[in-house]
């Protein structure tokens, strides 16, 4: 995990991931937004393989790009003059607003977090498949008879 | 024995992973070419004609005449094409493609990466491969484009769910097999645990849900309404000229070597089925590539057969015909499973909804259209002409 390769993608994912999430926000043809979109879902979807969590990084793809940008593909490519410039919105300052308290809402949660990791916190990860014990039919970790 | 864990040479893995890309790659490129001269030689043979025999012996180097006439065309932008939109659309269609093939495995424990959730992956990445074409739909500036973009979106999104819910069959029963009844989702174990016998014996009506819908992702005849020739002069790809057409091509014939790979993995043992995992390699690539080609002749066979359905007959196909039946496949499925039935019961079940299926679709084509008036005609008092 720890690997210079590692961090490699993780500074290449993060630039992409900001310039395609910018991109959203900047482009005036809203063909270009949902590109641009899709760029970003995919972008996330590389930071679950780095932190390896490969089925959430499918399904990450699965669901955010096979399915929701597609739909949104799909409403543009069904609305009359979609393509046109959105410039002239009327909801640039409520928008402002709510990206503000959203901005500041996440910077709370960052520094408000607890970054540093001990066992006892990793204990509590989800473990992957291979490490979990062979499943039978009536047994669950809180309730497992003589059987299991 | 080679395995995925040793790397080629004893390199470091980036370099390992690197030079199976380009195996990869090459094979890919080499296959595609003689995809495009196979399918002109067989299509010929179905129609009474002879194909390309001009170019080498018997036209084999027509293929190589074709790409270098196409790297020399002029490429063309039209005005009021989007122009990142249009020069991206390329790439976009084609690396999916591409990534669907680092997961499978050609020989035992032989592919670029094994990964755990091989099955799933593919999926997933296959689901990219609509964004390529809405951007070559869109960003053309041509309604035929455009026309062929919204065809070929609403074709791929619907016939995935069969697609999907038939493969999830095949996961399932794998937990029959492995033996700890989790299942599993790796390709390369998928293949391996196939070694006796393949599971189209088991899910015939999923193999047969799984090729319908394999069609129609690869937009091949009878699905190919959204690249119509006849109807709209070649779909999403109209504007495309010389290099950037030629990767939508590649890209075609890809996926299709890349699903025909991934259908025989999954459906008909892989590389593992008649001989086992001891064999020597070359045999086991020889099995995969055999069983491949032999799902590519079958695509070419129902081109040259079948007739093109309308946009409607495609839709309710798809809606009324193959999703109940994946869906009844699953729960047959589930129910010999969670009560550990014999396998046998599995092909019995299976074997009686494929029958179903090709009834239902004999059926479908022989019904003769409704003499009454329908729809608009029909408030109008008009007869339809």
């Amino acid at each position: 995990m720890e690997g210079g390769g590692v961090v490699f993608a993780f500074y290449v994912l993060s630039a992409v991931t900001l310039v395609a999430a910018g991109g959203v926000m900047m482009s005036r043809n809203l063909l270009h937004a949902v590109l641009f979109l899709i760029l970003t879902f995919v972008g996330i979807a590389g930071f679950f393989v780095l932190l390896s969590a490969d089925f959430i990084a499918m399904a990450q793809v699965i669901i955010y790009v096979g399915a929701i940008a597609v739909l949104v593909l799909f409403a543009i490519l069904l609305t009359p003059r979609s393509g046109r410039d959105n410039g002239e919105t009327k909801f640039a300052a409520p928008a402002m607003l709510l990206g503000v308290c959203l901005a500041a809402v996440f910077l709370f949660v960052m520094h408000d977090t607890a970054w540093q990791t001990n066992d006892a916190v990793r204990q509590t990860w989800a473990q992957p498949l291979s490490a979990a014990p062979s499943w039978k039919p009536g047994c669950s970790p809180s309730n497992s008879p003589a059987s299991c | 024995m080679m395995l995925f864990a040793d790397p080629l040479f004893g390199l470091p893995s980036w370099t390992d992973a690197i030079i199976r890309v380009v195996l990869v790659v090459l094979a890919m490129t080499i296959v595609v070419m003689y995809l495009t001269y196979g399918e002109r030689k067989v299509v010929a043979r179905f129609q009474q004609r002879l194909g390309p025999t001009e170019t080498g012996p018997g036209g084999l180097i027509q293929a190589f005449a074709d790409a270098f006439k196409l790297v020399l065309k002029e490429d063309i932008r039209p005005t009021n094409a989007d122009r990142w939109v249009f020069e991206l659309a390329p790439y976009a269609t084609f690396v999916p493609v591409f990534m669907v093939l680092l997961a499978l495995p050609f020989a035992h424990d032989w592919g670029v990466r094994d990964l755990g959730l091989g099955l799933f992956y593919v999926f997933a990445i296959l689901g990219l491969n609509i964004v390529g074409i809405m951007m070559a739909g869109l960003g053309s500036g041509n309604k035929y484009a455009l026309l062929g973009g919204i065809r070929a979106a609403a074709q791929m999104i619907s016939y995935e769910i069969p697609l999907v819910i038939s493969l999830l069959c095949v996961a399932m029963i794998t937990s029959a097999d492995t033996g700890n009844e989790i299942g599993t989702l790796n390709l390369n174990v998928i293949a391996a645990l196939q070694e006796d016998r393949p599971y189209v014996l088991l899910q015939p009506l999923a193999f047969l849900i799984f090729f319908t819908a394999m069609l129609s992702e690869l937009h091949r005849a009878p699905f190919d309404i959204p690249v119509a020739e006849s109807e709209i002069v070649g779909g999403y790809f109209v504007e495309y000229s010389g290099i950037r057409w030629s990767m939508f091509q590649l890209s075609e014939y890809a996926s299709m070597w890349g699903f025909s790979v991934f259908g025989s993995v999954v459906f008909l043992g892989g590389w593992a089925f008649p001989f086992g995992a001891d064999a020597h390699w070359s045999v086991q690539l020889a099995t995969t590539m055999v069983k491949s080609l032999s799902f590519i002749v079958l695509i070419f066979w129902v081109r040259t057969t079948v007739p093109r359905l309308r946009i409607d007959q495609l839709m309710s196909f798809c809606w009324k015909v193959l999703l109940p039946m994946s869906i009844v496949q699953m729960l047959m499925n589930g129910v010999i499973l969670a009560y550990d039935w014999p396998q046998e019961l599995l092909t019995l079940t299976s074997g009686a909804g494929a029958a179903l299926l090709v009834a239902i679709i004999i059926k479908r084509a022989v019904r003769r259209p409704s003499k009454d008036l329908v729809g608009t005609y029909k408030t109008l008092g008009a007869p339809a002409q």
